[in-house]
């Protein structure tokens, strides 16, 4: 969705407390890439609040044309953001989502409309926020390591989150960074897509493993869960080795080795 | 069916009844700053030199003898002038034998596709930046001269350049008067319609030869 | 009308998939030409920056012009006229075909040579002449092409795209009277040129498409590389021009920019071999040029996207096809499983306002939303916003003016599905218990997961959620 493709962001000095915001994708099939995404946060004395009331952006609905459906669930979040916290997500497309479609969704709505904006402004992508406000750095740790990015096309192109994911995992020394062919290509997820087109979803899903495969990177890592389920799921059921990992374990994992 | 009249108010009246959005005029477009004569000469044959066409600068030289040199090595038997308007080439071509397309097509047409070699033709001008010869005014140059004969040579004056088509547009007179037929030519004909393979000659001319000249 | 036995039509998309999908031999040619297209493209927009401000231009152009549509085909229609240029217009695609049937008869051809023209086919005017006793015959080498195969373009810039060129020299040799198997390319362009040539030069009515019209000056513009196009519109005694009502613009200098944008996005080309600008037929004095020229605009849907604010959008569009080479369901798949005119992204979202959503309901889903095609569109339609707007429709949730099939795509049980998701993700407690329950019978999740266990394992969720291991470290942190 090409809402904010050269958006140009300013960001706020480190702060004492954020909202974290895990995704229902996290929440159920990878909660150790959400509480790797709290300890980093946390490592670098950040209060990490968790609103117990959280449950999903709404995506799902939105994205298959079911807006009341999306505005119902995501109205229960506008309310728990209360303080005036940065919100931060481990997933660049329920960032996109909360950052770029909440406003429209409630743009005819006079009370939830300015709630949703200023919410908006608030909502970071992980590794963005790692990034440019946290502004982590990162250990040398053992042995050299390449390590291949897949970046979520809804991340890549409404948040600009290759970019930081990649900037980050540049800081890290012994880490080196190779590009997959097609790098900039889906992965064919796209949510209900994946089971309303399952043989085009299988056939782009099949590529980029193959594309991935073909670095000889050893370690596969990606900043959205959706993007994870659908290539680790191929990635099993084709009985290959490799699996990506939520780049949030990945960084922690890397944070307590050089610790 | 409606009648076509009925078709026109019915499509304009659905087109009014849509929202109105008000937009200002898109700012009228800046061309490139002024370039000199050579930077534009040489922008202009890498320009079509890039599209397969061959450039010959005859400047140093008299054109026709030039023109006498390619027909001789591109064997060109039949050589088709323009209506009127061309030096008497007749003393310096020995070789191949001229026509002049000085008749309407109707009469002229078997001659034109099935019994001429070349075609030799005059550009009004050129632009700089994509390499592209203009034709604008078909009585002087009729349509089909630069399009049927497999070979096209091309005499273009070197002093009428423009930077671009923008700017060309912005120096002509076209917008108040516009030729019947304006036509812009950038290379021979070509193709890459089987499997990505360019090929030339596809429909026009397989050869383009712009003859760079002072004193037309 | 004499249509073929078994069209690929859009609401058998799932079907054409599958047998697409299956031919590695196939998927690898799309992917090789897509690549080779977008490698092309890159090359002429070094500068992404330069490239954001170009195509703002195109797009403040393109929006502009439409802003004014009405008042300017009107300054077209004048102006054309004055100029000796006469224009029909045509609501529908049996109103045009009728139209240009006539002008056609009038002329006396038995026989229409075609420059290359997406309208045409939108109309599917071959097979309307035909039924009227009139050939048709295509002159783009990759139209000839394909007419010859008895198929349909498969792309709308590179029509043959979907051919290898065995396939082509197979039939040649089969086709084209005294042809042998060649393949060489050079050689098998040179028998599709001496096959045309004669046509050019003995038939009486040629058509074309129009890239682009000009009101102020009543001008037709058409860009094309092989010469195809000029012999159409020049050669023949008439020419007949056909587009849709959208592709107007108000001034001269308003092309430029636009053309600039389309022979880079399409093929990589700074400019196309022939840049031709017809104002009128053959004046006096002239020794060649059509006698008359005809101008058809074609509605066909467009002023139906026209109410619409946002689907307006979609006629902005300069017909480019960086889109569909961008898009990787269209590698995927290729351009006749969508079954229609226009495939790839820009079918997707024109399609529906000219075949209705519900013939369209599968192509509006066909997207994983990945956003590459807004990301080149070289006049900015954002075709993603585009789809979800359609998806809505589809859905009968929109409160945008109504396409013909609006709400077809509803399904009772997915509609269901969404209300529980929307009852059930908007009741945190009530989620939070089928997040415990979910977690703790994850042994029991199913095996079979529809669509998703076909290429994938089963989805099974982890042990504990997210939202109990949080509440358990509440406020604790690492250091
Ligand atoms: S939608 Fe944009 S990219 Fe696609 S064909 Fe039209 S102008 Fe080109």
């Amino acid at each position: 969705m090409s809402v904010a493709l050269n958006e140009v962001r300013s960001y706020p000095a480190k702060p004492g407390d954020v909202y974290l915001f895990g995704t229902c994708v996290l929440d159920l099939f990878d909660p150790d890439a959400g509480v790797s995404a709290a300890s980093l946060l946390e490592n670098s004395n950040i209060s990490v609040h968790y609103p117990q009331d959280q449950t999903c952006c709404g995506q799902p609905a939105y994205t298959s044309g079911f807006p009341d459906a999306a505005r119902q669930v995501a109205a229960r979040q506008l309310h728990l953001f209360a303080e005036n916290w940065p919100i931060v997500v481990p997933s660049g497309s329920c960032a996109g989502m909360m950052r770029h479609h909440w406003p429209r969704l409630f743009e005819d709505d006079p009370a939830l409309g300015p709630l949703a904006a200023s919410i908006a402004a608030r909502v970071f992508e992980l590794t963005e926020f790692l990034l440019h406000v946290v502004k982590a750095t990162w250990p040398q740790t053992g042995a050299n390591e390449r390590v291949v990015l897949h970046t979520s096309c809804t991340a890549r192109r409404e948040m600009g989150t290759h970019l930081s994911a990649r900037a980050l995992l540049a800081q890290i020394p012994n880490v080196e960074l190779v590009l997959q062919d097609h790098e900039t290509e889906c992965c064919g997820f796209g949510g209900a897509f994946s089971v309303k087109h399952p043989e085009i979803s299988a056939a782009m899903a099949s590529d980029k493993i193959e594309a991935i495969e073909a670095t000889g990177a050893a370690t596969m890592i990606s900043a959205d869960g959706g993007c994870l389920l659908n290539l680790n799921g191929t990635l099993e059921k084709r009985g290959s080795t490799l699996r990506g990992q939520h780049i949030a374990s990945y960084l922690w994992q890397h944070a307590k080795d050089a610790a | 069916m409606t009648p076509p009249s009925v078709a026109r108010e019915r499509i304009l009246s659905r087109l009014r009844a849509a929202p109105q959005i008000v937009m200002t005029a898109p700012a009228v477009l800046t061309s490139p700053a002024e370039q000199s004569p050579e930077t534009m000469l040489e922008q202009f044959r890498r320009g079509i030199e890039a599209f397969h066409a061959e450039v010959i600068d005859a400047r140093e030289r008299t054109w026709p003898i030039v023109l006498a040199e390619i027909c001789a090595t591109k064997r060109i038997a039949t050589l088709m002038l323009p209506p009127v308007g061309m030096v008497n080439l007749q003393p310096w071509l020995d070789g191949p034998r001229l026509s002049r397309f000085d008749r309407p097509i109707e009469t002229l047409k078997t001659e034109l596709f099935d019994a001429t070699n070349a075609s030799l033709t005059i550009a009004d001008g050129a632009i700089a930046d994509t390499g592209t010869l203009i034709q604008s005014d078909p009585q002087r140059m009729p349509r089909t001269l630069s399009l049927v004969p497999p070979i096209h040579i091309c005499l273009l004056d070197v002093r009428h350049l423009y930077p671009s088509l923008q700017s060309a547009v912005a120096a002509t007179r076209w917008a108040e008067a516009m030729p019947s037929n304006l036509i812009f030519i950038t290379g021979p004909s070509k193709t890459a319609d089987i499997q990505q393979t360019m090929a030339y000659g596809a429909h026009g001319p397989r050869e383009l030869v712009v003859l760079l000249t002072e004193d037309l | 009308m004499n249509r073929p036995a078994n069209p690929p039509m859009p609401i058998n998309f799932h079907a054409n998939v599958r047998r697409v999908v299956a031919n590695p031999v196939l998927r690898a040619s799309f992917r090789g030409a897509m690549d080779f297209l977008t490698a092309k493209r890159a090359t002429q927009f070094p500068d992404a920056n330069a490239f954001e401000t170009l195509r703002a231009q195109g797009e403040q152009i393109r929006q502009y012009a439409l802003s004014r549509l009405p008042d300017l085909l009107e300054q077209l229609e004048t102006n054309l006229t004055r100029n000796g240029i006469q224009v029909h217009w045509a609501q529908t695609p049996d109103e045009a075909c009728r139209l240009i049937i006539d002008i056609a008869s009038r002329a006396g051809g038995g026989l229409v040579v075609k420059g290359k023209s997406m309208v045409s086919e939108e109309i599917e005017l071959n097979h309307a002449l035909e039924a009227a006793g009139i050939s048709a015959l295509e002159s783009d080498m990759g139209e000839y092409i394909v007419q010859l195969a008895g198929e349909k373009p498969s792309h709308i810039i590179m029509p043959a795209i979907h051919k290898t060129k065995e396939e082509i020299a197979r039939l040649f040799a089969d086709k084209v009277p005294g042809v042998e198997y060649t393949n060489s390319v050079d050689e098998l362009i040179q028998i599709g040129r001496r096959v045309l040539r004669d046509k050019f030069r003995d038939t009486r009515v040629g058509l074309s498409g129009v890239n682009v019209a000009v009101a102020e000056t009543g001008t037709l513009c058409l860009v094309e590389n092989e010469g195809n196009g000029r012999m159409c519109t020049t050669v023949p005694d008439v020419h007949i021009a056909i587009t849709g009502i959208e592709k107007v613009v108000e001034k001269l200098e308003h092309v430029p920019p636009l053309m600039t944008l389309l022979t880079r996005s399409a093929t990589g080309q700074a400019i196309t071999t022939y840049f031709n600008w017809i104002s009128s037929p053959r004046r006096d004095g002239e020794m060649d040029g059509p006698k008359e020229v005809h101008l058809v605009l074609l509605d066909n849907g467009r002023s139906t996207a026209y109410a619409d604010e946002r689907l307006r959008a979609t006629l902005q569009c300069i017909r480019c096809g960086a889109c569909m080479n961008h898009c990787p369901v269209y590698a995927r798949v290729g351009g006749h499983a969508y079954g229609t005119t226009y495939p790839g992204p820009i079918g997707k979202i024109v399609s529906p306002h000219m075949l209705g959503l519900e013939a369209t309901r599968d192509l509006v889903t066909a997207s994983s939303l990945c956003g590459a095609c807004g990301e080149v569109c070289p006049v900015k339609i954002p075709i993603p916003d585009l789809l979800l707007q359609l998806r809505q429709q589809s859905q009968g949730h929109s409160k945008a003016p109504q396409l013909p099939g609006a709400g077809s795509g509803h399904k009772t049980l997915q509609s269901i599905a969404y209300r529980l998701f929307a009852g059930l993700y908007s009741r945190p407690a009530l989620y939070r218990i089928f997040g415990l329950l979910a977690t703790r019978l994850r042994a029991f999740s199913p095996n079979q997961q529809g669509a998703w266990t076909r290429s994938r394992v089963p989805l099974r969720p982890a042990g504990h959620s997210l939202h109990e291991r949080m509440k358990s470290r509440n406020g604790a942190k690492v250091k």
